[in-house]
C-alpha cells in the first residue's frame, strides 16, 4: 500500500460515488485520507440510481451546463473504468407526433454540447430494438451506456485504498468538532465494535449527498440541499439492449435501462425533508409501468423484480410545492470559510453519478488550495483497479 | 408500503469486543410488499441505529444484501417478509464467510476463492431479433453473476472445506472457457482441476437453487467437469 507524501489529513464523510472519487483523487495527490461511511459503501443514493451513464442528451435542451459535464465525464469513465460499463449506447425515441417537435431542439442542443448524434427512422430504430413501441416515429442515437452502480464506484474506493486511503464503513459521524468557527475533526460511532471515538483532520469534507444539510448543521452552517426522491421499477427480463429514453422534455418513467437480465424503468421526482424516509408511493410504481409501456409495450406484462426509491441531492433554495425537476442537475462545492466564516469545512454536493470524478476534481482543488498544497489532478488518465481489488487490498 | 400489520423479527447481533453473538427481537410494521430489507432498515431508523447490514442497489443487482432468512439464502432487498412463515422470522448472516458484525460478512473471503481475473462483462446475449448497434468497440453487457455469496453460503461442501473454490468462483472460470477474453484456457482448466476445484462438488444443486440471478452455478460446474474429463480422460476420482 502506498504512503501519503503529505502530512495533511482530510476526513471525508460519506461513502457514495462522490466521496469515493474524492478519496481516490486526494490519495493520488499524496494526501492522508480517511473516509467514513455509516453503512456499506454506496448504500445512500449512489447504489440505488438508475445505472445510466448519461451522454448528456437528457439535459441538452434545458440544462447545457449539466449536459456538457456529462459528455466529458462519459468519455473519461469509458477510459478509466472499462469493464463496469456496458457499451450499449442509447436511443431517444419519438412515439407521439408531439415528440417530433422536440427532435430539432434536441439534436441542436446535443451539437452545442459536443454530444454526437445519429438520426434514425422508426424502422431503423425497430431493427435495433424490436421490442420498441411499433408506433415509433423517429429516434436519435447517443452515447449513453449502462453502468454498474455498485462496482463502478467500488473501483474508485479500491484504487484509493491501494494508494493509502483508509476507508471505514459502518462508521457514522455523530458530530463535528467545532471550536471558534473552526472544524478540526468529527465524533464517530463505529458499528463494527460498538465504540465511540474521534478523528482529527485538517479539513473535513461533507460528501453526504442528500444528507449534506444534516451534516452541515453539525457545524452550524446551512447548505441549500433538497432531497428529491424518485421511484425506480426493475422488471424481470432484458427487454432492450440499448438505453431507451423518450424524446421529449424530461418527465416521469421515460427511461428504460437494461441491467443484466433486468430492465429498469424510471423515474419520478418529488421533494422530501427526511432523506431516510422516502417510501415507494404505489401510484408512482403504476406510473412507471404505464409510461415505460409507451416506450416498450412488453413492460406492461413483465413481472416486477423490485420497486424502490432514492433521493437526489438537488441544489436549490427551499420553496414549497415544486417537484424538483426544475432544479439544475449540476454540482457545487461550498468552502464554508467563504460562505459562513467556518474554517476547515467543505461541502461537495449536487451533481450526478455520471459526474462523480469531475465533482471530486473540483472539490480536491479547493481542499488543496486551502492546505497550500500544489498537486495536479491525475484522475482523468489513471485507469482504476477492478472492483474486487477493494477486497484484495483488505487481505 | 401499505402497513396492514406487524411481524416479529429475530436478528443476529455481534459486535467485535462485545462478547459473543446473540439474537435480538423486534416487532416491525409489515404490509404485503414489505421486504426483509425494508424491515431491517425500519429497525435501524426506529428501534436500533447500531444494527449493521449491507445493502446498495435495492433491486437484486449489486449482490450486497445476502442474508439467511429462516435458514434460507435470500437477497434481503427482494425477499418478501410475507413469503416467510417463521414467527419470529430469523435473520442471520450468510454462512461459510466470516462475520464482521451483526449481519455483515467479510467478502474478502469470498473473492479470495476466485482465480486471478474474473471480468464482469461479456458479449451481449442480444434480445431476440435485435441487431446490436454497430460502430461500438464491442457490444458487451454485464455478467449475470452478482457476486452475492448466496451460492457459497448454501453449499454443503464449502461448509466442510474452507479451501474449496466454491460455486461462484468455479462458474466464473467456466464463463472464461465459454468466452475466453484473452484468458489462457489451459490455465483456467488447471485451476479448476485442482483438488479444491470442480471435482469437490457433490452435485447437491443447492447453489443453483439459491442463485438469485439465474446464473446456474451447478450446471456450470458440471460443464467444467465435462471439459476437464475430456482433457484428462479417466482422471475422474
Ligand atoms: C431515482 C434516481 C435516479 C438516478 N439515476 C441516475 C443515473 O441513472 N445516472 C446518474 O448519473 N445519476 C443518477 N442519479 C443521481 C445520482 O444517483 C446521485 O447524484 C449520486 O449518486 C450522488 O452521490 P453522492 O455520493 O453525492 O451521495 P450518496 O450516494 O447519497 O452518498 C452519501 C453517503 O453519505 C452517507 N452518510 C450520510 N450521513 C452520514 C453520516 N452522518 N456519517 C457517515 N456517513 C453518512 C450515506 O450513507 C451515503 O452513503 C439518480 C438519482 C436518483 C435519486
Ligand atoms: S441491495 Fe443490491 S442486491 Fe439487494
Amino acid at each position: 500500500m502506498a504512503q501519503a507524501r503529505y502530512d495533511e489529513h482530510v476526513l471525508i464523510v460519506g461513502g457514495g460515488g462522490t466521496g469515493g472519487a474524492l478519496a481516490h483523487d486526494l490519495a493520488l495527490r499524496g494526501l492522508r485520507v480517511t473516509l467514513v461511511e455509516r453503512g456499506e459503501l454506496t448504500s445512500g443514493t449512489t447504489g440505488r440510481h438508475h445505472g445510466l451513464l448519461h451522454s448528456g442528451g437528457r439535459y441538452a435542451v434545458s440544462d447545457r451546463e449539466s449536459a456538457t459535464e456529462c459528455i466529458e465525464e462519459n468519455r473519461i469513465l469509458r477510459r478509466i473504468c472499462p469493464g463496469t460499463l456496458e457499451t450499449n449506447d442509447g436511443l431517444f425515441v419519438a412515439v407521439e407526433e408531439e415528440d417530433l417537435a422536440y427532435l430539432e431542439p434536441f439534436v441542436e442542443g446535443c451539437a452545442a454540447c459536443g454530444i454526437p448524434t445519429q438520426r434514425l427512422t422508426g424502422a431503423e430504430a425497430l431493427r435495433l430494438e424490436p421490442n420498441l413501441n411499433p408506433a415509433v416515429l423517429a429516434a436519435v442515437r447517443v452515447p449513453d451506456a449502462t453502468m454498474d452502480g455498485w462496482r463502478m464506484p467500488l473501483r474508485f474506493f479500491a484504487t484509493a485504498r491501494h494508494n493509502g486511503a483508509e476507508i471505514r464503513t459502518y462508521t457514522a459521524v455523530e458530530g463535528l468538532l467545532v471550536h471558534d468557527h473552526h472544524v478540526s475533526g468529527a465524533a464517530l460511532r463505529d458499528h463494527v465494535t460498538g465504540r465511540c471515538g474521534e478523528v482529527r483532520a485538517d479539513v473535513v469534507v461533507n460528501a453526504t449527498g442528500p444528507w449534506s444539510e444534516r451534516v452541515a448543521a453539525m457545524a452550524g452552517v446551512e447548505v441549500p440541499i433538497r432531497p428529491s426522491p424518485g421511484v425506480l421499477v426493475a422488471v424481470r427480463g432484458r427487454l432492450c439492449n440499448m438505453v431507451l429514453n423518450r424524446l421529449h422534455k424530461s418527465g416521469d418513467g421515460d427511461i428504460i435501462v437494461p441491467q443484466r437480465a433486468l430492465s429498469v424503468v424510471g423515474t419520478s421526482s418529488w421533494v422530501v425533508d427526511d432523506p431516510d424516509e422516502l417510501g415507494v408511493p404505489e401510484d408512482h410504481v403504476e406510473r412507471m409501468y404505464a409510461e415505460g409501456a409507451k416506450l416498450v409495450p412488453a413492460v406492461r406484462d413483465t413481472p416486477m423484480r423490485a420497486a424502490w426509491s432514492a433521493a437526489r441531492p438537488l441544489i436549490g433554495a427551499r420553496s414549497a410545492g415544486d417537484s424538483g425537476r426544475e432544479l439544475s442537475r449540476t454540482f457545487k462545492t461550498f468552502d464554508h470559510r467563504e460562505t459562513d466564516g467556518v474554517e476547515g469545512f467543505v461541502t461537495i454536493t449536487g451533481g450526478k453519478g455520471t459526474t462523480l470524478r469531475a465533482m471530486a476534481e473540483v472539490c480536491a482543488d479547493v481542499v488543496c488550495r486551502k492546505l497550500g498544497i500544489d498537486e495536479p489532478c491525475r484522475t482523468r488518465e489513471t485507469v482504476l483497479l477492478p472492483h474486487e481489488a477493494y477486497y484484495r487490498a483488505a487481505a | 408500503m401499505s402497513e396492514t400489520g406487524t411481524r416479529r423479527l429475530r436478528v443476529h447481533r455481534f459486535k467485535r469486543g462485545d462478547g459473543g453473538a446473540h439474537f435480538d427481537e423486534f416487532v416491525v410494521p409489515a404490509g404485503p410488499r414489505t421486504t426483509v430489507l425494508d424491515a431491517l432498515r425500519w429497525i435501524q431508523l426506529h428501534a436500533d441505529p447500531s444494527l449493521a447490514l449491507r445493502h446498495s442497489c435495492m433491486h437484486a443487482s449489486c449482490g450486497t444484501c445476502g442474508v439467511q432468512v429462516d435458514g434460507q439464502e435470500e437477497l434481503a432487498c427482494v425477499a418478501r417478509l410475507g413469503d416467510h412463515r417463521g414467527d419470529p422470522v430469523t435473520v442471520e448472516p450468510l454462512a461459510n464467510v466470516p462475520v464482521l458484525t451483526d449481519l455483515v460478512v467479510d467478502m474478502a473471503d469470498f473473492f479470495r476463492r476466485f482465480g486471478d481475473r474474473h471480468p464482469v462483462l461479456r458479449a451481449s446475449e442480444a434480445v431476440a431479433g435485435a441487431q446490436p448497434p454497430d460502430g461500438l468497440d464491442r457490444f458487451v453487457r454485464l455478467e449475470d453473476c452478482i457476486e452475492c455469496g448466496l451460492c457459497l453460503s448454501a453449499c454443503p461442501v464449502a461448509a466442510t472445506s474452507a479451501r474449496y473454490a466454491g460455486p461462484a468462483a468455479l462458474s466464473a472460470a467456466q464463463r472464461l472457457l465459454e468466452e475466453p477474453r484473452g484468458a489462457d484456457r489451459d490455465d483456467v482448466l488447471a485451476w479448476a482441476g485442482r483438488p479444491e476445484g470442480a471435482w469437490r462438488c457433490h452435485v447437491g444443486m443447492e447453489c443453483t437453487r439459491a442463485c438469485p440471478a439465474d446464473a446456474l452455478p451447478a450446471e456450470r460446474i458440471m460443464a467444467l467437469r465435462r471439459e476437464l474429463g475430456g482433457r484428462e480422460a479417466g482422471a475422474r476420482p
